[in-house]
């Protein structure tokens, strides 16, 4: 799947394992509950181990595990949900995750530009159309008045 | 006032360049209504009954005469000839086509204006006292610390898909003219025992369908930390605030439900880590002080006499003044309110050639500055006693000097049915009524200070609910019908008003007022007993016996 990573079009292989569902082989997201529940035994994943959270997940609870992640996935069940963008502020800034931040779900290409300020760096989208409407606005604009963001 | 720097100027035309590309690709159907719907409330427009309406944002209310020709020549070339002043001191036009709105954004930006944020679930405009800097009652000039404020919001990417909308005033006046205790947050500029001058926060007032008075979450914080204080509470309510019902999304409900204790203990432990982050530098309010510096004042303005003798000759003269003009910190100077609440006109419009006549008297007599009100009408703020009356006579002549400040006609109305989707009922009309049954200046005058708020539906733009008197339009069965309420307040005392009764017909509004009207004037202790205080002294009873006596 393309996706958008740091504003270029590259190749995803990342798969999500649903709850209860086999781990596959490579790179997976799991929910942040069978995160919590298995980390020891997706720690040990021959893969690259991520986190799916929710719009309602408590991002504090991952302060412990940012340097095991090199995932975490943002999903908006709705454009109108502004809570990822707070989560993602929230990973950035007080959990210090130096990982990647993906956008996924139902949100808008338009507000690709806002989600890169608080520091999502990934973008998967629904479509080759709005991947390319969502890499053109990471430019809309060149300058911004809150010093605390990205 | 605030001039734009380079920044500034290019973050509003890359905004324009957004919203054209954006408005493109909805009309060749590439944006969803949904989608769009979000995209383009956050620049200002709504779908009204008619057309589209463009809100114009009117920072704490501070506008410039290149500012009022815009608009003048915007309603001119793209509206009917007319802009609404809005009770957040925001600029509306009711006629716009969509396609050509990124234009008028054009325009707007080439007089360092925009719409911004002035819908849609995000942080608002910043509103401001319309007598900041020159009334007599302040402890300092807010708008240095209005302008921080809204640069702050403007753009900010965490908050823009809030539950709910959210809205900030600030007042630095023992008379709070700027409703702080009804916007989801309200700044007070504060002294603390050590002398230093700080913010005292409230949070969670709000009008609409479940008004409530905000609540003090803190008492004293200095002004480097305002920043990251708002920021912890905005962070605290994305997080938080209710998105189930539209109806219940607003920080007031999180307040109310979840109790000030918890949201505070939220709030100051996000605020403990990211305020060292977040200081304001001292350079930052130097430098934003220095952009609102007072103009250079006549000294020798307290020594004319021409201003006394005219006062004592002219009777229509004296009580325009006594009505329409406000205390001004400067010896031999008056701010002037400019009333855009003319009888026969709908409360709070102004014309195109009254906007280009008001941005000349503006240059000729008050440094080139208007600000607009709350109330709807519009302030010259530096005027000197001695051109007063040239002044009153030039307004008089554009119809802009019905002496009514403050007034039973001075009334707050919001376009209701004649144009929002959303009203239930007819405002502007019957607002007609009422003035023409109350058309005895001399008794307006009598009555003195009453506050009548006209809502045309439960959203409450017209903030009916903190009305003296509250009038709400509601819909029974495909009728319109009229909700009173009495002893409401968005002042320092602020109130929601009771209910005076069951719901009135169309017909039986203006009857209604008038009764209210003459029970006031039977019930007041003296003629120093203002209605509020009235009806605050002997309660709704007496009001109601003679409102619903025939019934």
């Amino acid at each position: 799947m393309q996706i958008i990573k740091d504003k270029q079009l590259v190749e995803s292989n990342w798969t999500y394992v649903a709850d209860g569902d086999a781990l596959n082989e490579g790179d997976i997201t799991v929910s942040l509950a069978r995160w919590n529940e298995e980390k020891s035994a997706l720690q040990a994943h021959q893969g690259k181990v991520g986190v799916r959270l929710e719009s309602d997940a408590d991002v504090n609870v991952l302060a412990e595990d940012v340097d095991s992640l090199t995932l975490v996935e943002l999903n908006f069940p709705a454009f109108t949900d502004g809570r990822g963008f707070s989560h993602a502020r929230l990973l950035r800034d007080e959990l210090n995750y130096q990982g990647e931040i993906r956008a996924i779900g139902s949100y808008m290409p338009d507000q690709a530009f806002y989600l890169s300020r608080v520091g999502v760096n990934a973008f998967a989208m629904k479509n080759a159309d709005e991947l390319a409407v969502a890499l053109s606005t990471l430019d809309d604009f060149s300058v911004k008045y809150q010093a605390s963001t990205l | 006032m605030y001039q734009y720097n380079d920044n500034d100027q290019t973050l509003i035309n890359e905004r324009v360049t957004q919203f054209r590309g954006q408005t493109e690709r909805y009309l060749k159907g590439e944006i969803g209504e949904d989608e769009f719907r979000a995209l383009r409330l956050m620049n200002g427009i709504y779908i009204q009954t008619h057309a589209p309406m463009l809100r114009i944002a009117g920072p704490y209310g501070l506008l410039s005469s290149p500012q009022l020709r815009k608009l003048a020549s915007i309603a001119r070339d793209y509206d009917k000839g007319y802009a609404h002043i809005t009770t957040r001191q925001n600029i509306q036009f009711n006629w716009p086509k969509l396609e050509q709105i990124p234009d008028i954004l054009e325009e707007l930006a080439s007089v360092q204006m925009h719409a911004i944020q002035t819908s849609g679930n995000c942080l608002r405009n910043t509103t401001a006292d319309h007598l900041a800097g020159v009334c007599t009652d302040e402890l300092e000039d807010p708008r240095p610390y209005c302008e921080i404020i809204r640069q702050w919001t403007i753009l900010h990417p965490e908050f823009a898909y809030l539950p709910r909308k959210f809205k900030i005033a600030v007042s630095s006046s023992k008379q709070d003219r700027a409703a702080t205790q009804l916007h989801d947050i309200g700044v007070h500029l504060v002294k603390n025992d050590a002398g230093e001058i700080g913010f005292r926060i409230l949070v969670g007032g709000g009008l609409g369908r479940t008004p409530i008075i905000g609540t003090e979450i803190r008492p004293f914080l200095e002004k480097k930390h305002i920043l990251s204080y708002l920021e912890a509470i905005l962070r605290v309510y994305n997080l938080n605030g209710r998105r189930d019902n539209k109806y219940r999304a607003r920080i007031k409900i999180l307040v109310r439900e979840e109790g000030i204790d918890k949201i505070r203990d939220l709030v100051e432990a996000e605020w403990l880590r990211i305020k060292d982050g977040m200081e304001v530098p001292a350079e930052t309010f130097e430098n934003m002080i220095a952009q609102f510096a007072a103009p250079t004042y006549d000294e020798s303005a307290a020594n004319d006499t021409s201003f006394a003798e005219k006062l004592a000759d002219d009777v229509a003269f004296s009580k325009w003044v006594k009505h329409n003009t406000a205390e001004h910190r400067v010896a031999g100077y008056k701010a002037v309110f400019v009333s855009l609440k003319a009888p026969d006109c709908p409360p709070g419009d102004i014309t195109d050639s009254q906007l280009d006549a008001v941005a000349d008297l503006a240059d000729e007599y008050s440094f080139g500055e208007v600000r607009s009100t709350h109330r709807q009408n519009l302030v010259l703020a530096d005027i000197q006693e001695a051109k007063l009356y040239e002044l009153w006579q030039k307004l008089d002549a554009l119809k802009l000097a019905t002496p009514n400040i403050g007034t039973v006609t001075d009334i707050i109305c919001c376009p209701g049915l004649d144009f929002c989707s959303l009203a239930n009922a007819g405002s502007i009309d019957v607002t007609r009524e009422i003035n023409n049954t109350l058309d005895d200046m001399d008794y307006i005058h009598d009555l003195g200070d009453i506050k009548v708020n006209f809502s045309g539906c439960m959203n409450g733009c017209a903030h009916q609910s903190v009305g003296h008197i509250g009038i709400l339009g509601v819909d029974k069965k495909g009728v319109e019908w009229y909700q009173l309420t009495l002893g409401g307040s968005s002042e320092n005392e602020a109130a929601i008003g009771q209910r005076l009764g069951r719901a009135i017909a169309k017909n039986e509004v203006p009857k209604a007022i008038t009764d209210i009207l003459e029970v006031y004037v039977a019930q007041r202790d003296s003629e120093e007993e203002t209605f509020l205080a009235t009806v605050n002294r002997v309660g709704i009873s007496p009001f109601k016996e003679k409102v619903y006596a025939n019934h």
